[in-house]
């Protein structure tokens, strides 16, 4: 098939899901729909992979653009829908809300839908508007089981990241005046167009537009200190949502500032752009190190182990050359894999013991023998520990960054690394080895008293099976680096550099 | 057509109508009565949509009348018309929970405005464009954003939070009127989208009402730390 075609399947299945969903209006067919879109999305996505070797290609318009980069993108994209589809099945029967799950698929996969829409859109504003509505659509998500906790997490969410990208927006508004000096008052704002009149536009105004951009994505990215919304609404959200907000969402606006970079590289800015993505990201290390260490609630364990992930891409693309390029993607795309896993198994425990608390959860490998030890194992992929995937690629951001003019980034990052290695392992050490204390009931907060009761019988196969299908994966990537990879990592690196082609 | 080729007397009624608008955003900064506030942000809608018609006549862009009254439908009429009723529903008239009383505030958004002023004039320096419309449209951009940040950052109450995001957003416009008014198309598309933002945000607050009858005010929010 034509990349046309399956651009048009990819962006059709995940509406014709919402559209399905809507219309039949009951919970088991709508697991059907949006399951089935996430598979075809998935293959599509597989098929579509080598033709964006052969170069860029401008769709519809000029408005969608399909490179290695955006392919990537909606690789990492695809994978985690997937999962979290499978795994949303079993999850959120458990929830009995069957009279308004069918609006919860409808929302899903319209989730999907704007995240995947966002790393092909070609213009800067619309590609604006694509990351602000995948917002939208995720705050209903956050707070769809109406706790007072979930709706708060959903309030801050949608006033912190809308406050925030209006600042990207007015980037983006410099960008284009900067750029109308050199071609006139009306023109068509594409990344190809911002890059080529990026050496001439008027240094001063590029590097303020890009700190703004990059401030206004950050936010959207999670970079500490823009992240204070991402723990709440990773930990509130039901556990399906936080993979996608988590795994898939993230990324789509890095691949922006990832662009954004380019240009500034190209605009001749000097090396403050490259330098405060490289602080922004260690910034997010560092405080991503403080909250693991002394976290209490498990699925906010999880999120500031995202804002350290978001750090350590940010660093990647912020080092650059085809080294920290190629460690960023593929760290990208371990991420999506291996976070995606952790909320599963965050997910399972809390209802398996009825309690958010790390401290209420003992005796992991008693109580969910499979799930148990597949998140265990996740935790030490997570971590960075060989001979996962993110081992790999962390080893690669750390070798370019040794290359660049930012060694001292490196060193942070190794120790910070080491501290969130030490901390976040502690932390499953106890839920793993350590027995419950006897006047458990006693310590446990009135939070946990209003939560619904454990369930016996979980996790069932749903579960399960999808934290498997994300380990598999990720231990092949530690194993062994494709040839494709590298050949689409190169790519990347081409259209990425001074002068590329995208 | 670059800001700086506009006719002088276009340009002064441009400087104007900016200018009016940043006193607007002083004014809701400085007032206590949601009321007020919202009267003063349709004021300003109002006078963005004037503008957009004024830079549409001068600098031949046709395209920016129906922007103008699209501003003035969707800004000026239907949002302050939703956030009144709400208003009304909720018994709340007053903003109770300001973090910095309205006098401080006042004089902290001068110094904000201060700071705007440095970083344009600094732009327009740089660009060869003193003393124009573009630098002071910059500048006004600039203030509304931060005045908007200001009051987010100081008000606790959740229909304020609102009027402050609105407040971000009609800075970006007013400035990409003057300095990009070839740029039609994105901002049609961002006004519609505004609007989704705002029912979202409604659609938020609302769930939150039910839940949890009788608070409205952000500052309640404080269970998820750490």
């Amino acid at each position: 098939m034509s990349s046309e075609s399956l651009i048009a399947v990819i962006l059709l299945a995940p509406l014709a899901a919402v559209l399905l969903c809507l219309l039949v209006q009951r919970p088991r067919p709508a697991e059907f729909f949006n399951l089935a879109a996430a598979v075809v999305v998935f293959l599509a996505v597989l098929a579509l992979l080598p033709h964006s070797l052969s170069g860029p290609q401008r769709l519809a318009d000029d408005y969608l653009i399909v490179d290695a980069l955006s392919t990537w993108g909606l690789l990492c994209v695809a994978s985690v829908y997937l999962l979290s589809s499978i795994y949303a099945i079993g999850y959120m029967r458990r929830l009995s809300e069957d009279a308004r799950l069918h609006r919860f698929y409808a929302l899903f996969a319209g989730f999907a839908l704007t995240t995947l829409s966002g790393p092909l859109m070609n213009n800067v504003g619309v590609y604006w508007i694509a990351i602000e509505l995948t917002t939208l659509v995720s705050t209903f998500l956050v707070c769809f089981e109406l706790g007072a906790e979930s709706i708060e997490a959903a309030w801050k969410y949608l006033v912190i990241v809308s406050a925030g990208i209006s600042l990207a927006l007015l980037g983006t508004v410099l960008y284009y005046w900067a750029g109308s000096f050199a071609l006139g008052p009306s023109y068509s704002l594409t990344w190809a167009a911002l890059r080529e009149v990026a050496p001439r536009l008027d240094p001063a105004i590029a590097t303020t537009a890009f700190l703004l951009v990059t401030i206004g994505f950050g936010t959207k990215v999670g970079l500490a200190p823009m992240h204070t919304w991402l723990p709440d609404a990773h930990s509130e959200g039901p556990a399906p949502v936080s993979a996608m907000l988590s795994g898939a969402l993230l990324n789509t606006a890095m691949i922006g500032i990832a662009r954004f970079l380019q240009v500034s590289d190209a605009a001749g800015s000097g090396a403050l752009p490259r330098a405060a993505v490289v602080a922004l990201g260690a910034f997010s290390l560092f405080v991503a190190a403080l909250f693991i260490v002394r976290q209490t609630g498990i699925k906010r364990l999880m999120a500031y182990s995202s804002v350290e992930h978001m750090g350590v891409l940010a660093l990647g693309f912020g080092f650059g050359g085809p080294l920290g390029i190629a460690g960023a993607l593929y760290h990208m795309l371990n991420h999506s894999l291996n976070k995606s896993l952790m909320f599963f198994g965050a997910g399972n425990a809390m209802r398996a013991y009825g309690s958010k608390r790390i401290g209420a959860i003992r005796g992991l490998p008693t109580r969910m023998p499979v799930s148990g030890w597949l998140w265990l194992a996740g935790a030490v992929a997570i971590t960075g520990a060989p001979p996962f995937g993110l081992f790999r690629s962390e080893l690669t951001v750390l070798r370019a960054g040794l290359r660049s003019d930012h060694a001292w980034a490196v060193y942070l990052m190794l120790v910070l690394l080491i501290v969130i290695f030490v901390g976040f392992l502690a932390h499953f050490r106890a839920m793993y080895f350590e027995r419950a204390p006897a006047a458990a009931e006693e310590l446990q907060s009135e939070e946990d008293i209003e939560r619904a009761q454990p369930l016996r019988d979980f996790p069932d196969a749903w579960c399960v099976v999808p934290m498997a299908l994300a380990l598999i994966p990720l231990l092949a990537l530690g194993l062994w680096w494709p040839d494709f990879f590298a050949r689409c990592f190169a790519a990347v690196a081409a259209n990425l550099s001074v002068g590329g082609r995208s | 057509m670059i800001a700086t080729q506009f006719p002088p007397l276009a340009a002064s009624l441009f400087s104007l109508m900016a200018i009016g608008s940043l006193l607007l955003a002083f004014v809701m900064l400085g007032s206590r009565w949601l009321k007020d506030y919202l009267l003063a942000f349709a004021a300003q809608s109002w006078l963005i949509a004037l503008l957009s018609a004024a830079v549409g006549y001068y600098g031949n862009f046709p395209e920016l009348y129906f922007i103008a009254a699209l501003t003035a439908l969707f800004r000026g009429v239907v949002l302050p018309w939703l956030i009144l009723r709400i208003i009304a529903r909720l018994k709340v008239d007053r903003e109770l929970h300001e973090r910095l009383s309205p006098s401080s505030s006042l004089v902290i958004g001068a110094a904000l405005v201060l700071f705007a002023f440095v970083v344009s004039s600094h732009l327009g320096r740089t660009l060869h464009l003193e003393g124009s419309v573009a630098v002071l449209a910059l500048t006004v951009m600039l203030s509304m954003k931060l005045i908007g940040f200001l009051m987010l950052a100081v008000r606790g109450e959740a229909l304020s939070q609102i009027l402050g995001i609105l407040v971000l957003e009609n800075g970006i416009f007013l400035g990409s009127q003057i300095l990009v008014p070839g740029m039609p198309l994105l901002l049609e598309l961002v006004i519609l989208f505004d609007l989704l933002v705002i029912v979202a945000c409604f659609g938020v607050l609302v769930r939150y009402l039910v839940t949890h009858a009788g608070v409205t005010h952000a500052r309640a929010l404080r269970r998820l730390v750490g």
